[in-house]
């Protein structure tokens, strides 16, 4: 009798193995981030683009042909401290209207969270310490002279300038370094995104928003006559750059 | 023994459930790509469709297909007339007589890596997904093989090779204008151009000059000649972006490209990046083939950008012709260039 039952379990895992696991797990939610775009709360999508509808803070009349941007490190933090972590990143691309939509691969416990963020671009570790090869397949990477890396958003388009013709812009924002001297010195510039506080009960998909006018607005009135182009080896524009991106996305609604 | 006869029985049907295959289908023999190494290391997998794999007898069909012209109407012209091995699969034309010596208004394109455009849109303009797909097209333009696909599955089914050819690649003897186009795509999908002084410099094994060197900066520097936005880099070993823009060549666009095949204005005189492998072989170059040198393309972004309501932002100081790079710098970039051509690459197909 013995001799059966290697026979027997195996016909049995055989069996187990043929079916889909589906092992739910009842306490643990999947999370989705949708990403919803706005000009000063007009809706942005690739249908608005290529025609100059917009007017910045400085008062220059613009379009938007190429938005694209990369986040990274969504955190889910309880007030004791203990933080989960969703596996990867998502390349925002508003011009294909693709990736609009990021469902991470890790689920989170249902409960409440103190706070829940994601990052703006990648922090060093991901920036420096990983090849991506979809990111450099999209054309993404940032040369070696500037530090190599990734960028952290690639926003382009057509603007009037001050002698009313148009006038390409390139607003490219990665990690900031100063080339000026003997050796390269750097300024991080990816940012946490704090979206505050959330209870999770179900299921849940977080509406984010991001302003495209902020950019341009605050704290720095940004000058496209003046700041147009050649802003990837340029540390102050990508200081500016910086502080300009802290208020542009907002949570708009938690739905679950 | 016989006693564990019924167990046996049973774990043979157990396993057997599992699978769903039938097991004495004809198969090819399969082909898998050869992935180089530097493009294993830093992009995405190739496009290669589940009802087209690769398989030894399909590529050779292929092969013979795209040399054959059989597939023209007077059986004068093949593919391999405007894309021929020594021009990395282009022709050094500016534009290719067709079968009725009519030219067309496109420069004709080099072949390979064509299974790494994952966008899978073909031609200058984009105007066929895929490539089975698209070796539809010349075999029945008027400017180029001018033919039926009735007339050439016929004379295939006719033929005394090609009966049996199509049999050993895909199992069947009965020929029509698919299969063809899936032979002729497994073959192009073969055409992998990745071992140039360039590639062999980013895997150690030579050394650039310092002008190389310093060419291959002004491409990656976003204040000189910013190639990279569009054309590849060391992290993109495809050289090419394979998305469409206006690099500024007129102020009047009259060949609308993509803007022809979206119906969007604002797509209007935008055309695929090419990849900068192999311009050693390639010229004359651009979508229409205006330009016969290289020094006359560096010059046209150096100080020849045409405004126009499409140019691409990444055209910088369109107003003053673009970013005048100095004679140094201009001639560094050329010889960078040059290490991207792959001369095992002409040698070996
Ligand atoms: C008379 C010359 C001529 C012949 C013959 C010809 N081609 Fe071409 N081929 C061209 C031209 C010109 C283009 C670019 C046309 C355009 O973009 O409008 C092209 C484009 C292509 C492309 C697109 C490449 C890319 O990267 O988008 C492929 C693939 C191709 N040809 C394959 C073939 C095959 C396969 C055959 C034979 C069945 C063939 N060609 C016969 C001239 C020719
Ligand atoms: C905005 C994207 C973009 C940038 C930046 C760009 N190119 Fe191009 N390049 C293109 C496009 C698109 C074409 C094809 C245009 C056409 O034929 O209408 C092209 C064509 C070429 C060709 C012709 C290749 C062939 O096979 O015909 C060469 C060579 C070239 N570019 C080199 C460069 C160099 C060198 C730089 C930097 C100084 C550069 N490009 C910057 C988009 C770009």
């Amino acid at each position: 009798m013995q001799k059966i039952f290697p026979i027997l379990f195996f016909s049995l895992i055989t069996l187990v193995s043929c079916g889909t696991d589906n092992d739910d797990k009842v306490s643990e939610s999947i999370v989705t981030f949708n990403f919803n775009h706005n000009w000063d709360g007009s809706t942005v999508t690739n249908t608005n683009f290529s025609t100059i509808q917009y007017t910045n803070a400085n008062g220059e009349e613009l379009s938007i042909t190429k938005l694209r941007y990369l986040i990274s490190n969504i955190t889910f933090q309880k007030s004791d401290g203990e933080t989960f972590v969703l596996n990867g990143y998502n390349l925002v691309d508003v011009t294909n209207n693709t990736n609009l939509s990021f469902s991470p691969t890790t689920t989170i416990p249902k409960g409440s969270y103190s706070k829940v963020s994601f990052t703006f671009g990648f922090n060093n570790e991901d920036n420096y310490n990983n090849n991506y090869p979809d990111l450099n397949a999209a054309s993404w990477s940032v040369p070696a002279l500037l530090g190599g890396g990734y960028h952290y958003m690639q926003l382009e388009g057509r603007f009037i300038n001050n002698i009313t013709t148009q006038t390409g812009y390139v607003y490219h924002t990665i990690r900031a370094v100063d080339n000026s001297g003997a050796t390269p010195t750097f300024q991080d510039t990816f940012f946490e995104v704090d979206l505050g506080e959330v209870t999770i009960t179900n299921n849940a998909t977080f509406e984010i928003n991001m302003n495209i006018a902020e950019w341009f607005k605050n704290p720095n009135t940004w000058d496209l006559n003046t700041l147009n182009n050649m802003l990837m080896p340029n540390f102050n524009a990508q200081m500016m750059m910086f502080q300009n991106g802290q208020d542009v996305f907002s949570l708009s609604a938690v739905n679950q | 023994m016989l006693k564990w006869t019924p167990y046996y029985i049973l774990l043979f049907f157990v396993c057997l459930s599992c699978s769903n295959e039938s097991v004495d289908e004809y198969v090819p023999t399969p082909s898998p790509l050869q992935i180089p190494q530097l493009f294993q290391d830093n992009i995405l997998a190739p496009v290669i469709p589940t009802n087209n794999p690769q398989t030894v007898e399909g590529i050779a069909l292929g092969k013979k297909l795209f040399s054959d012209p059989i597939l023209s109407a007077d059986n004068s012209q093949a593919c391999v007339n405007c894309h021929a091995p020594e021009n990395a699969f282009t022709d050094p034309d500016r534009f290719s007589d067709g079968i009725d010596g009519l030219l067309g208004n496109r420069n004709s394109m080099p072949l390979f890596n064509l299974a790494w455009n994952y966008d899978e849109k073909f031609f200058w303009d984009g105007r066929v997904f895929s490539l089975e797909h698209q070796a539809f097209q010349p075999v029945t333009d008027p400017l180029e093989m001018h033919n039926t696909w009735a007339q050439v599955e016929q004379r295939l089914q006719q033929h005394i090779e090609y009966p049996n050819l199509f049999e050993r690649a895909f199992g069947t003897s009965t020929i029509d204008s698919t299969l063809v186009t899936k032979a002729i795509a497994q073959f192009e999908r073969t055409l992998i151009s990745s071992n140039s002084k360039f590639d062999k410099y980013l895997l150690g094994e030579v050394t650039l000059t310092p002008q190389e060197l310093n060419g291959f900066n002004v491409f990656m520097d976003e204040t000189k000649g910013d190639c990279f936005h569009c054309h590849g880099s060391d992290k993109n070993p495809l050289w090419t972006d394979n998305i469409f823009h206006n690099n500024g060549l007129d102020a009047t666009i009259t060949d609308l490209g993509l803007g022809k095949v979206t119906g969007d204005p604002a797509d209007n005189g935008k055309f695929k990046s090419p990849s900068l492998r192999n311009l050693a072989f390639t010229a004359p170059y651009m979508h229409d083939g205006r330009f016969a040198t290289l020094d006359e393309v560096i010059n046209h972004y150096s100080e020849g950008l045409q405004n126009s309501p499409t140019i691409d932002p990444l055209m910088k100081k369109v107003d003053q012709g673009g970013v005048q790079l100095s004679t140094q710098d201009k001639a560094d970039l050329k010889a960078f260039l040059l290490t991207l051509s792959d001369y095992h690459f002409i040698d070996n197909n």
